[in-house]
């Protein structure tokens, strides 16, 4: 029990005296994940309007396949992009191997998937109520999916915000692709692992109350700019 | 914008031997009929007689099964021309505005001017006070009159309404009729589904009866109410039960 309040300390030492370190790893994970979220959102969602609007055989497969990729192991994928930026690599020449943009694409393939899939749900039931209206104002397939994906927007924050809270959080691919190299590409979640490896609880548990903290800072903050339950009306 | 220029009218539009099937059960036809030029049709019958499918079939919302339906031009052509509102009006999760000015924006009209004219329609259509406000939270007759605006404002052809006044009381049922009887004298061809015979005798000057998915009767208005030609539609105009 003792652990837990000096971890408490812990974390707030850290916070109120802005340890330059701490800021350092704050700041590379926001910018990992959220450059990662970006790149994902403008890869998911009109992916999952797209699959929406579109009606193909293979469809019902790409949505069962899209949804079983939401699990990807996110070991598997670092060890996958790993393979892929190594120098042996086929994109071993950009030498991105230990950089930050690595960790980028580790956690855009990791949570691709899981945008793509949630706006996909979502989209279908706007989509259904939107249908006659659409086809009627001999709208294109393009036009169809911007209508959708604008009239959506409120609801589509909730899948990017999954996306997020499963980045945040990830350390199984960012670890084999970033490598926790101290000011490089050291984030809160590998920090957190380092410092329960070489049994510094406290500090652990400290790192690991920051991260929980700004998950819900960075969640609150969006819901307040988007208004997303006082505009009730859609 | 790009005002599309129509050589010739749409119209007429030929129905041979029109059939819809749903799930391989036929639900409409066949059916004969053409649509001409100018006038204002109902289409009237029982419940589940058809009258919405038929109303779809002719907007191209719903596949032709079998036969042929063709516009005087290409398919292409005569969508760009024509508007449908719905029963239940489809609102957009858009403020008043936008949504009547949807339909110009998507024709690639810029949003300033699309707005302008949206702002004058739904001034026109009684709905002036509103247009700050989102389109889910209008009232029911509200709703119908954003619908027809947003049907008319890029001046179709034809219009396809399918009960636009089931669930409205009679002022807003006057107000859309007076927006329908505007929307005829300005050159628009009107085929309206209709459960209120009162209102089919107001507005229309030809009348479609249906019957179980086919069309029993054909005759102007009051030759219709007055001297039905068949059974059923006498029965109908009485007020008994068709089935």
């Amino acid at each position: 029990m003792s652990e837990i309040f000096q971890s408490l300390a812990e974390a707030w030492g850290l916070i109120i005296t802005l340890d330059a370190d701490l800021l350092e790893v704050v700041g590379l994970s926001l910018q990992v994940t959220l450059t990662a979220v970006l790149i994902a959102s403008i890869i998911g969602l009109p992916l999952g309007a797209w699959l929406v609007v579109r009606r193909f055989w293979m469809r019902r497969y790409v949505i069962a396949v899209l949804n079983a990729l939401m699990g990807l192991p996110p070991v598997v994928v670092g060890l996958f992009v790993y393979l892929m930026l190594s120098r042996s690599g086929p994109f071993g020449v950009f030498g991105l191997l230990f950089t930050p943009t690595a960790m980028i694409i580790a956690q855009v393939i990791i949570i691709t998937p899981l945008i793509a899939s949630i706006a996909h749900q979502t989209i279908r039931d706007l989509w259904a109520e939107y249908h006659d209206l659409l086809i009627s104002l001999n709208t294109t397939r393009m036009q169809r999916i911007k209508a959708l994906l604008w009239d959506g927007r409120r609801a589509l924050l909730t899948a990017m915000l999954a996306g997020f809270g499963r980045a945040i959080g990830e350390v199984g691919a960012i670890m084999i692709v970033g490598g926790n190299i101290d000011h490089s590409t050291r984030v809160l979640t590998t920090a957190i692992a380092l410092e329960t490896g070489k049994g510094n609880f406290a500090f652990a548990m400290g790192l690991g109350m920051i991260l929980i903290g700004l998950a819900i800072a960075v969640n609150l903050t969006i819901h307040i700019l988007s208004r997303t339950e006082r505009a009730s009306i859609w | 914008m790009v005002e599309p220029v129509l050589p010739t009218s749409i119209l007429p539009l030929v129905m041979r031997g029109v059939v819809a099937k749903v799930r391989g059960v036929r639900i409409v036809g066949p059916v004969d009929l053409t649509i001409d030029a100018g006038g204002f049709t109902v289409v009237i019958g029982p419940n589940g007689s058809g009258k919405t499918t038929l109303l779809r079939l002719m907007h191209g919302l719903q596949r032709v099964s079998a036969g042929e339906a063709f516009w005087n031009v290409s398919d292409d052509v005569a969508r760009q021309h024509q508007a449908y509102v719905f029963q239940t009006p489809i609102m957009m999760r858009r403020y008043v505005v936008d949504s009547i000015a949807y339909p110009l924006i998507l024709r690639g009209m810029a949003r300033r001017a699309a707005h302008k004219q949206a702002a004058d329609w739904a001034v026109r259509f009684g709905l002036g006070h509103a247009l700050d406000r989102p389109a889910p939270v209008l009232s029911g007759g509200e709703k119908q009159k954003l619908a027809l605006a947003r049907a008319l404002i890029r001046r179709p052809e034809v219009l396809f309404l399918d009960e636009p006044s089931a669930n409205l009381d009679g002022s807003a049922t006057r107000e859309i009729e007076a927006i329908l009887q505007d929307a005829q004298a300005d050159g628009t061809r009107i085929v309206m589904a209709t459960h209120d015979m009162g209102q089919a005798r107001r507005l229309a000057n030809d009348v479609v009866f249906m019957v179980g998915g086919l069309v029993h009767e054909t005759a102007p208005v009051a030759e219709f109410f007055d001297a039905p030609k068949t059974r059923k539609a006498r029965a109908f105009v009485n007020g008994d039960i068709v089935e």
